[in-house]
């Protein structure tokens, strides 16, 4: 099967075990990832629910996996651009964006971060915003490939044509390359996995709940920033410098929801809700912590468990949804009805923190126009029950959460699948 | 229409959105949720309950489900309104409604009288060239405290050169509380008298005095083919354009009230604040609960004409207390009920309430 070339789309959790698995089967692989660095979502994580293992040191070994292992080519910062039927396969145009940094000289020291004008001023996307960046840097310290890269809308000298260009009087291997252009790549593919993953519900239309207008109300991934040793406090819940000791989590934000046009549950909010209170008991020992909530929906494998745990560290679950956040002089009053007990409650807290729903990544929708596939009604990726990783175009198969809402382990379930289905299409 | 506004009972998922956001719930005995739980199993429902509802619609905005908590509110009190079971004093606003056209039975004969008041005369509807009726609620007909409103809005819209025109005796109450305290059969009465007067009069635009009016005659009316405004907004584009001078300088601090019909149900935050920003020497304050959260003022849904037994401490307190600790001495509003909710515990802390209309009068 040398022959064989398949091309995987994503660098998430999702198209890093597809492609994986598609190199332990013999296959060429060209992973595409439009970011800097692979890792997706799950990398943003502190932990995992229900073991609470750290995230990255789950993924990590996985993400250097994709970089070593010869079968698999890795173009970072690239996305298809046209995807055409030939034959079999398919005739794919990939657009590869500028990384002004020479990845065969990079030694990732880091001097130039240090040295750009822009250090500190450019918010931090990885960290959800809540960090600055300068314009050259490397997202994160585990990323895959392990290179520096210059945002150009950031850079002052690729934006305006003027800057002292400090960066490249540091950099002792001559890495920086303001030439670089963009580059279009054409190849041929036999099949195709898609793993474009997924975004989170943006709250601030919600008005009632303060998002985006009161101080200390935050999204759950926000909060796992906050919760991250590389996030913006290196691991220390603190807010404006301040610990927290009061914590209210809200569940179903923009999920099961008409008003935003969701109706699902996006089922990892549940879980995730309940690893952040339990690493809040962890770290914070006298917090109190409120958790509102619909249904908890503990359906996995070691996830009701996990949900008792949660209990039992004294975190309080409140059956009912907040009607109202509002500002205090103290912090942040929550308004609910603890319904089973018919208690209207005001709760004093710091925090609110919002279970944001999950949504299909905002590219899946170009992705599917360029490959005629199908959606269904919220625009993920349309599958039917018996095949979940086939879509409407064969040879070209979909894993992860851009098929709808999946937890790590039903991903990584799913990617499995699509390189079966992959396989067994490489195969006739 | 009316099956548009059906609730979708059967579908609560029993979040506790609605009563946590339900500016009744937790002082009154009042539990939104509650009474949609009931309502979905028809169990029994205390005889009082139903009316504390303000009709503010936070619940219905707010629900994930799109169940209409309000909307329920209407059903229940409809059943109770079919078998005549409903206070007494709810039951007089009907029956005034049903014979004189408004709810507190005053001739409908002195329906116009307010324009008496004018230094000017304000030409019949049918004497317009734009077909612009400026319309009042019952409120501004009847009430002494209220009728300086419409005569107010009409100097400023007769100094701006607005051309527009009134109905009179003609016009009838818009039905908006009607529909909200049950009686669907009456309301659609009030509707169907409304609109066969615009029709035959050929009304190209309302300017609506009430947010309540407005708010019904917008979303209830049915495509009746005629722009719905309200006076704040239509002000508020004559200032902007120059043709209503705000030169006097008044020394305020004013802090704007939303009204629930004009704000979170209807959009409209913006035209009453640009009028107060456009004045001189004013600091406009806002309160901590405004625009799409603002703290209803208890007065709509038929709360007008219900007694509440129970004391608790009014929303009008909290309003008039969050204003002064805001640094206000004005609360301005742009709706009847408001003003006349918030006015009396204003006076006990020695702040103003006003209408948009009454500061707009002081500085040109």
């Amino acid at each position: 099967m040398s022959e064989i070339h398949v091309l995987v789309i994503g660098g998430g959790i999702a198209g890093i075990t597809a492609a994986l698995e598609l190199a332990s089967c013999g296959v060429e692989v060209t992973m595409l990832e439009e970011g800097p660095s692979i890792g997706g979502r799950m990398i943003q994580l502190d932990k995992t629910f229900p073991t609470l293992d750290c995230s990255s040191c789950t993924l990590t070994p996985k993400m250097v996996e994709v970089a070593l292992n010869p079968k698999i080519e890795l173009l970072t910062l690239a996305m298809p651009i046209e995807v055409l039927r030939e034959s079999r396969g398919f005739k794919v145009k990939i657009r590869k964006r500028p990384r002004y940094v020479d990845m065969s000289r990079c030694t990732a020291c880091g001097l130039c971060s240090d040295a750009c004008v822009m250090k500190g001023r450019i918010r931090h996307e990885f960290d959800c915003n809540l960090s600055k960046r300068p314009a050259i840097y490397i997202p994160f310290p585990q990323a895959v490939p392990q290179k520096y890269l210059i945002d150009g809308m950031g850079c002052l000298f690729i934006s305006r044509g003027k800057c002292k260009k400090a960066c490249v009087d540091v950099c002792g291997p001559n890495a920086i390359d303001f030439s670089q252009k963009e580059e279009i790549l054409e190849r041929y593919y036999d099949s195709i996995i898609v793993a474009p993953g997924f975004d989170l519900y943006d709250p601030t239309e919600k008005k009632e709940l303060g998002y985006g207008t009161l101080e200390g109300v935050l999204t759950g991934l926000e909060f796992e920033r906050l919760c991250s040793v590389t996030g913006p406090t290196g691991g220390e819940i603190k807010l404006n410098g301040k610990v927290p000791r009061r914590f209210y989590f809200i569940q179903c934000v923009g999920s099961r929801d008409r008003q935003t046009g969701a109706r699902f549950c996006s089922r990892v909010c549940c879980m995730y809700t309940a690893k952040h209170a339990n690493i809040i008991k962890d770290r914070i020992k006298d917090a109190q912590i409120y958790i509102s909530y619909i249904d908890v929906r503990a359906y996995g494998k070691g996830y009701e468990e996990f949900y008792k745990n949660t209990q039992d560290a004294g975190t309080f679950y409140i059956r009912g949804i907040p009607g109202e956040v509002v500002q205090t002089k103290e912090g942040l009053l929550v308004r609910v009805e603890d319904m089973l007990s018919g208690e209207i409650r005001e709760i004093d807290t710091d925090v609110v923190i919002l279970a944001t729903g999950v949504r299909p990544h905002k590219g899946t929708e170009e992705l599917c126009n360029i490959m005629s596939l199908k959606k269904d009604e919220y625009g993920f990726i349309k599958v039917n029950a018996t095949e979940p990783s086939r879509t409407n175009i064969e040879g070209i198969f979909v894993c992860g959460m851009a098929s709808g809402p999946k937890d790590i382990a039903d991903t990584v379930a799913s990617a499995g699948e699509a390189v079966a289905r992959c396989m067994e299409y490489l195969k006739e | 229409m009316q099956e548009q506004a059906a609730s979708r009972v059967l579908v609560c998922i029993q979040c506790g959105k609605c009563t946590g956001g339900c500016p009744e719930s937790g002082r009154t005995p009042f539990n939104i949720r509650m009474l949609v739980r009931k309502r979905q199993f028809k169990y029994a429902i205390e005889e009082a309950l139903p009316w504390y509802c303000t009709a503010c619609n936070a619940c219905t905005l707010r629900c994930p489900r799109d169940v209409k908590p309000s909307e329920i509110i209407i059903e229940i009190r409809s059943s109770m309104v079919e078998e005549g079971n409903i206070p007494v004093t709810i039951q007089k606003a009907l029956e005034s409604t049903f014979v004189q056209k408004n709810p507190w039975g005053k001739p409908r004969s002195k329906r116009g009288d307010w324009a008496e008041k004018l230094g000017f005369k304000v030409p019949h509807i049918s004497e317009t060239e734009h077909k612009r009726l400026l319309f009042s609620c019952c409120i501004h007909a009847y009430d002494p405290r209220c009728m300086v409103i419409p005569v107010n809005v009409a100097t400023l819209l007769n100094k701006a050169g607005y051309e527009f025109g009134i109905l009179g005796e003609e016009e009838c109450c818009c039905g908006n509380e009607i529909r909200r305290i049950g009686e669907v059969g009456l309301f659609e009465e009030l509707m169907e008298e409304n609109i066969a007067n615009f029709k035959e009069y050929g009304v190209q635009e309302i300017i609506a005095l009430s947010p309540h009016c407005m708010n019904t005659m917008k979303n209830e009316y049915g495509d009746m083919g005629i722009k719905v405004v309200h006076y704040t907004e239509v002000l508020s584009d004559l200032i902007k354009e120059g043709a209503l001078k705000t030169e006097k300088p008044l020394e305020s601090g004013i802090i704007y009230h939303d009204p629930c019909f004009l704000g979170k149900q209807n959009k409209v935050f913006e035209p009453p604040r640009e009028i107060l920003k456009s004045l001189k020497n004013v600091n406009v304050h806002e309160f901590v609960r405004s625009r799409d959260i603002s703290l209803c003022c208890e007065g709509g849904g038929g709360r007008m004409f219900f007694d509440v037994e129970v004391p608790y401490q009014r929303n009008g307190e909290i309003r008039v207390t969050d204003a002064q600790k805001a640094g206000a001495d004005t609360i301005a509003t742009a709706c009847p009920f408001c003003l006349m909710n918030l006015e009396d515990p204003a006076k006990e802390k020695g702040i103003f309430v006003k209408d948009i209309s009454e500061i707009l009068m002081e500085v040109i």
